[in-house]
């Protein structure tokens, strides 16, 4: 009965996704208040329905409901209770289903928080959101139902949740990356609604922009918590592997730094209008092609979803209509007049253009070399494989050019800067810069070039970040001047400080990684980087749902004892695939790490041990530049007066009073 | 009008990359043409399965086209395409066969049980014809020509289907062929 | 479609549990041949994996390769001749860094020709931009231009 709940509230949100994007629209078009009315109602149902419809799947999965074929696909009596919740999104049928919740969610927040709008713009910004509702819950309805039956022969148990997703990282990964991905779609709409009204202004920047904020954090958390899950589930102490799932989640992060940079130029000078909104439909679209890689099949990753082309040639025509589309639109309604406002070389108009410039050329190049296997495999049939040599080749000196560009960038002011005082600035800052470079290269052990032109490079932009600070608070004094400050200024310099963090951290545990794989009997000990490992063999226990290989090693350094890790070694019973758990003492300036290989015999393992210095600075440069958005999104221009607005939207009596 | 043309780049660089996903769509990005079509049968020189004593070489291959079936007894999908190969004997095609990475006896037991399809067949136990072949995952098929080059590889089971669709066309077409 | 079934079925029979690290025990002669194996590894692709290196492989095939490329390292074989005896039994599907040829100048040399294509039209802004700066005073009009420009073609010729 639930499950039929559940279908029949999807086909409910259906509808009023349906009504949500026609009527209102073509109200706004015909100055109907009355049909631009439908808008908010319309998504407040699509989202009432759309939870409904999730909270029957997650009780169908709490109840062991096995004849739901979604749930006997993906859960099993014998599974932890929280990996059945999270078993809701574990594969594709669900996964949908949180996407379109997501979406909902949005939509929702965007028609309470966004009444400061013209009415005519919220009311297309919820139609067009509307749109991308309809189209996805098709797809959900049509081909991927999650509640469609097992019946009459429902199995009596479930074959269980794939033992690689039984795991806390992810259950948060998927659901940050969703609202990342939908997250996009509020600054698409906006970007469509400001296309159909004609009102491509400032003010539309400065409405836009909290929101790409907000999304950009959580697709950039999403991708650290996906990266970091990589790191210590599948055992190879890796962190990234440009796999298409991965750049499928990191070209539309790229495209939306780009975005939030080109949005603030839009919003406090009025230039590059139609580039801006180029952005935003470039950064939903690539996350639709995410969508459409991982879940279509055409190309063979390592996390795609079952695949099946009926359901790509869904959404392959999905994405032709919602980019093709607002493509067309673009080329029709953006605006190619040219506008009066005028800048310098040396100005920050010119350097957040640099800025724009690289990240796209980024996010290009992951796409080239995602799609060309598939182009040459189009044409002449060959086989290719692009993989991390390619994009590492690439993407690092890009990455490099961005750096040295980002320092000049936060000094140099609107319309032009004096080259004199920009000098003035900057010579002592790269001076600091290769100098530190080079102490922390001879320092930090043998000397390899990357080491020094990381710590080059990340002293670069964090003392000019420095430097700016000290040339904004320089008539005010440090503390008062500090105290003027605005946040959005604060979660400018957290996100840059977090890119050099990031970029020492991947440097630096590249380069200082030390790894051995080797044979270890019980008792025997290895000296690895000054670190003394003792093996002291595995026991054997039994886990809910898995049988475990639990081992010890004792670390010790200097004779003093360090840690001890416990790499585990897991068959998971229902599926019978074999699951690492690495041993991880996780530390500031270093990771040991410790997995389990293949038992040998007489008790002894293959095991492999990495030390990776600093390899926790990549995520902590992650999590810096979440922080980074969620202050610039909180910034005082963009604070709304909250509680007024939702009693109002509820339609609450105070408000009219 | 020349800047207006300029802003359909997106849309023209777009529906280009649509085409190909489109086709990709239809293509199967796991399935790996051999790197040896139109190359003779690498050099080998292993014993027989069922006469260890027997040296078998890449020149024993030759004179007929013929399939070259890679197979063993760990692998689940060979079993079923096992009669098939039976099948195809029966009709006067020669099949030789690779038993790739395997036990001896358990072999044999198979063959005894199964019924043996194979003119000849290689011992590689230690994988290295296999290595040479490029074999990834048994079962793996080679046509061969007259003169032991190989000409066609169909990887995963032979169906009957497969057999008609695939193989039957170009294995005439070798008879044919002086 | 039945045909995705069957080759999905077929891969889940052959190699299970593809999902966990390889971890191998060769011995070495030196660090440096040790470092040289892990980079080659991780440059080479498994075959008949779900795009994994053949360093992290767990499939059978990833294992035998890299013991045939530990024999021709002791062998005392380059890179390059690895490489290459990999690329004839295995075609160019094996190098996850794709040859330079004809059919990748795109891939290799296309993003360098974006980003300089992008810097010029950035220039190019950049230059209209600050010329509507200048009062306008500084600006020449259209008599003046024509004149500027055949008094430096005198110049040129």
């Amino acid at each position: 009965m639930i499950p039929e709940l559940g279908h029949l509230a999807l086909i409910l949100a259906l509808c009023m996704a349906v009504v949500q994007s026609t009527f209102p629209l073509l109200g706004a078009w015909r100055g109907n208040q009355q049909w631009m009315g439908l808008a908010q109602p319309a998504a407040w149902g699509q989202f009432t329905f759309l939870l409904f419809a999730f909270g029957c799947l997650t009780w169908s999965f709490l109840t062991d409901d096995f004849s739901v074929t979604y749930v006997a696909e993906n859960s099993n009596s014998l599974l932890p209770w929280y990996y059945k919740f999270s078993a809701v999104w574990g594969a594709h049928e669900g996964s949908l289903l949180l996407w379109a919740l997501i979406l909902g969610g949005w939509t929702f927040a965007v028609s309470i928080f966004s009444r400061q709008l013209p009415e005519d713009m919220l009311t297309r910004v919820l139609s067009i959101m509307g749109m991308i509702s309809t189209g996805f819950l098709l797809f959900l309805i049509m081909t991927s139902n999650p509640f469609s039956r097992l019946l009459p022969q429902s199995p009596v148990d479930g074959n269980d949740l794939n033992p690689l997703l039984q795991d806390v990282g992810l259950i948060v990964h998927p659901p940050m990356l969703y609202m990342g991905y939908v997250g996009f779609s509020v600054a698409f709409a906006f970007a469509i609604a400001a296309l159909l009204g004609g009102r491509l202004d400032a003010a539309w920047a400065r409405w836009s922009r909290p929101w790409t904020l907000v999304a950009w954090t959580f697709l950039g958390i999403g991708i650290v918590l996906g990266s970091w899950w990589s790191y210590y589930e599948l055992g190879w102490g890796g962190w990234w592997f440009w796999d298409p799932v991965e750049n499928a989640s990191f070209m539309p992060w790229l495209v939306g730094t780009a975005l939030i940079h080109s949005l603030s130029v839009t919003e406090k000078r009025g230039v590059f209008k139609s580039w801006t909104v180029l952005l935003a439909i470039a950064a939903f679209s690539l996350s639709l092609l995410g969508t459409f890689l991982v879940r279509s099949g055409v190309l063979t990753s390592v996390h795609a979803f079952a695949s099946d082309p009926t359901r790509g040639v869904f959404i392959l025509a999905f994405l032709l209509v919602v980019v093709g589309s607002s493509l067309t639109l673009f080329a029709l309604r953006a605006p190619v007049v040219k506008s009066q406002v005028s800048f310098g070389l040396w100005s920050r108009e010119t350097f957040l253009l640099v800025n724009n410039l690289i990240l796209v050329v980024a996010a290009s190049t992951i796409l080239l070399g995602t799609l060309y296997p598939l182009i040459i495999d189009t044409l002449s049939g060959a086989k290719l494989s692009v993989g991390p040599p390619y994009f590492n080749a690439l993407f690092v000196p890009l990455m490099v050019i961005l750096m040295m560009a980002l320092a000049i960038g936060m000094l140099v002011r609107w319309k032009t800067t004096p080259l004199r005082w920009l000098q003035g600035m900057l010579v002592p800052v790269l001076i600091a810069s290769v100098v530190l470079g080079m102490l922390a290269a001879f320092m930090l052990g043998d000397f390899h070039w990357a080491v020094l032109a990381a710590c080059s490079l990340a002293s670069w932009v964090v003392l000019a970040g420095l430097r700016d600070l000290q040339d904004k608070t320089r008539h005010k004094g440090w503390i008062q001047g500090i105290r003027s400050l605005s946040r959005s200024y604060w979660g400018m310099q957290a996100a840059h400080l977090g890119l050099a963090v990031s970029a020492l951290g991947i440097v630096l545990s590249t380069q200082f990684t030390a790894e051995r794989d080797l044979r270890m009997a019980p008792g025997e000990s290895v000296e690895l980087a000054g670190y003394h490992f003792v093996f002291d063999g595995t026991q054997h226990f039994e886990g809910p749902n898995f049988k475990s290989d639990y081992g010890t090693l004792r670390v010790s350094k200097d004779n003093r004892n360090v840690a001890v890790l416990h790499p585990e070694k897991r068959l998971y019973v229902v599926q019978r695939s074999v699951m690492t758990e690495a041993g991880i003492d996780a530390g500031f300036k270093r990771d040991l790490y410790v997995a389990l290989g293949e038992p040998l015999e007489d008790g002894a393992w293959a095991v492999r041990i990495h030390i990776k210095p600093f390899v926790r600075w990549i995520w902590l440069g992650g999590v810096l530049m979440a922080i980074g958005g969620l202050l610039s999104m909180s910034d005082k221009r963009y604070r709304f007066k909250v509680r007024q607005r939702v009693s109002q939207s509820l339609g609450l009596k105070e408000a009219q009073v | 009008m020349k800047r207006r043309l300029i802003l359909l780049i997106p849309l023209v660089l777009f529906l280009g990359m649509a085409v190909f996903l489109f086709k990709g769509l239809y293509l199967n990005p796991s399935e790996l043409p051999s790197a040896l079509i139109d190359k003779p049968l690498p050099a080998f020189a292993l014993p027989a399965v069922n006469d260890p004593g027997r040296i078998l070489t890449q020149a024993d291959f030759k004179g007929k086209p013929a399939l070259v079936n890679v197979w063993g007894t760990w692998c689940v999908a060979c079993r079923e395409e096992h009669p098939v190969l039976n099948a195809l004997k029966e009709q006067g095609i020669t099949i030789y066969g690779i038993n790739y990475k395997d036990d001896n006896a358990s072999a044999l037991k198979w063959l005894q049980e199964f019924h043996n399809p194979y003119q000849l067949d290689v011992r590689d136990d230690k994988g290295s014809l296999g290595l040479d072949l490029g074999v990834y995952g048994a079962p793996e098929t080679y046509l061969i020509d007259s003169k032991g080059v190989i000409r066609y590889k169909h990887v995963g089971i032979v169906s009957q289907q497969v057999w008609r669709d695939e193989l039957a066309p170009r294995y005439q077409q070798l008879m044919e062929a002086p | 479609m039945i045909r995705y079934i069957a080759a999905s079925l077929l891969l889940l029979l052959v190699w299970i549990g593809v999902a966990q690290a390889a971890i191998e025990t060769f011995n070495y002669a030196n660090d440096a041949e040790r470092e040289r194996f892990q980079a080659l590894t991780r440059e080479l692709r498994c075959p008949k994996c779900q795009n994994q290196d053949l360093a992290d492989s767990n499939a059978p095939i990833a294992a035998d390769l890299r013991r045939e490329i530990h024999r021709l390292m002791e062998e005392g074989n380059s890179n390059e001749q690895i490489i290459d005896y990999l690329v004839a039994r295995y075609g160019e599907f094996v190098m996850y860094r794709p040859p330079v040829e004809k059919r990748t100048w795109l891939l290799w040399y296309g993003p360098a020709a974006f980003l300089l294509i992008g810097f010029c039209i950035i220039l190019i802004v950049v230059r209209r931009r600050r010329h509507e700066a200048l009062p306008s005073h500084v600006q020449l009009s259209a008599d003046e231009q024509a004149r500027l420009a055949s008094l430096l073609e005198k110049k040129n010729s």
